[in-house]
């Protein structure tokens, strides 16, 4: 028999405490690169409707896991991914922690909503989280879709995946306003009475 | 549409499974659920693209990046090189690539790192590039030391680096970490071992690589990542397939 040439995915490994270090070397306490990564997929003056999104990630004790860190992707407002940053829009933020209280809470603008796969239509607006800290062997990636967009949800594909229909809102933010401003609240659970849907992608 | 560049699935049994009771931390941080397992959208296709404009010139170079001009940090001066991959054997260009570590004594800059071995006023510890054409990056550091840590009353990791890389689509994201040759420890490390198996463990330990160094001058070790390949799109998927 031939043997299948492929080549085996480089295996995971935890971030560790002092991924900072390496991903926001700021939130580690020093200054060392000319340019650092900006938290906000959209700045202040992108196009779109500006909100913010925040929460806690918590453990199966429920005590806040306060070393996480969080990535971002989100499609712009017109529902496509950029395939180019511009200086308004990049889709994509790095958000650490408070190490104290383990809240984050970041900028952006809310997403259009996205073709899903073929012949599936539109997939509602979401927000797709890749997070990692210490004791996460494997990032874990789950997806933030919006309160106010009950008909989109309804019709997702990949809510509509969930079969444990009460699941499904654990990926979904609940919307308040401060400050005249929108803030969607999205608290993530890794383990435990209400665990969020974690996908593997 | 044109059709999605969907990338093979992931192996969950040649990655580390989330409880690995030996970590102890992954115990409270592990999904009791399993994974809800979905085919790729554009939401996981498509991810982040980095320019050089991002990077300074002594992005790759940890020897001199927190250095006071004409210092240099204290350790074994090491090249790490190698190239990122798929699993088509295809080289990934144009892909960030960050990495941060512990000093020569097995210290981090890090305000929340107490251990007692001495902080580099010249050492930061992290640095970046972006894989050229053909995938390769490389950079000069100092070789890290093992470090103790809490885990069980006496868990000394083994030296490593770690790696953080993006490809081309989110679901490509990867962060892991390092090893030497030779290092005795890592056959101890509950982390290492979250791994189940072996060879995949091997895969996570650079060899010596006397090619690569600089006579007189530094050592080298080659490291090679490799990332989830795209599927060629033989025939369309049927709908009721999802
Ligand atoms: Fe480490």
């Amino acid at each position: 028999m031939q043997p299948l040439d492929y080549q085996k995915e480089t295996p995971s490994q935890t971030a560790g405490p002092y991924v900072h270090i390496g991903l926001a070397p700021g939130a580690a306490g020093f200054d060392i690169f000319e340019k650092n990564f900006c938290p906000n997929p959209a700045s202040p003056t992108a196009a779109g409707e500006h909100i913010t999104v925040e929460g806690l990630v918590t453990d199966g004790t429920g005590a806040p896991i306060k070393d996480v860190l969080i990535e971002v992707w989100q499609a712009a407002p017109n529902g496509a991914y950029v395939d180019a940053p511009t200086a308004d829009f990049t889709g994509w933020g790095r958000i650490v922690s408070d190490f104290e209280t383990g809240e984050w809470s970041f900028d952006t603008v809310k997403p259009g909503p996205a073709e899903g796969r073929s012949g599936h239509g539109k997939m509602a607006p979401h927000i797709t989280f890749w997070i990692v800290a210490r004791g996460i062997n494997i990032g874990l990636n789950t997806r933030m879709y919006f309160e106010d967009e009950a008909e989109a949800n309804a019709a997702d594909p990949v809510l509509n995946l969930i079969e444990q229909q009460h699941r499904r809102a654990t990926l979904i933010a609940k919307r308040t306003e401060r400050d005249g401003k929108p803030v969607y609240r999205f608290d993530i659970r890794v383990q435990g009475d209400g665990e969020t849907v974690f996908f593997d992608i | 549409m044109a059709p999605l560049d969907e990338l093979f699935p992931r192996d969950r049994e040649w990655q580390p499974p989330a409880l690995t009771p030996d970590y102890k931390t992954s115990v409270a941080r592990s999904p009791s659920y399993p994974l809800l397992s979905l085919q790729n959208s554009v939401s996981e296709t498509t991810g982040p693209v980095f320019g050089h404009d991002m990077l300074g010139p002594l992005d790759n170079d940890l020897l001199h990046n927190y250095a006071t001009p004409g210092e240099s940090a204290i350790g074994q001066r090491i090249i790490v090189h190698g190239r990122v991959l798929d699993e088509n054997s295809r080289p990934v260009p144009g892909t960030l690539v960050e990495f941060w570590q512990a000093n020569a004594g097995g210290r981090y800059r890090h305000k929340k790192d107490t251990y007692l071995a001495p902080i580099d006023p010249n050492f930061g510890g992290c640095g970046r590039a972006i894989t050229d054409d053909e995938g390769r990056y490389h950079f000069r550091t100092v070789k890290p030391a093992p470090y103790p840590w809490r885990n069980w009353v006496n868990n000394w990791r083994p030296a490593h680096i770690h790696f953080s890389i993006f490809g081309h689509a989110f679901a490509q994201r990867l962060i892991t970490q390092m090893y030497f040759e030779g290092d005795p420890l890592i056959w101890t490390c509950p982390i290492v071992k979250a791994i189940p198996d072996d060879r995949a463990i091997g895969q996570l330990i650079a060899p010596l690589d006397m090619n690569a160094t600089v006579p007189l001058d530094t050592m080298a070790y080659k490291f090679d990542i490799v990332l989830r390949g795209t599927r060629s799109t033989l025939f369309e998927n049927r709908l009721e397939g999802n």
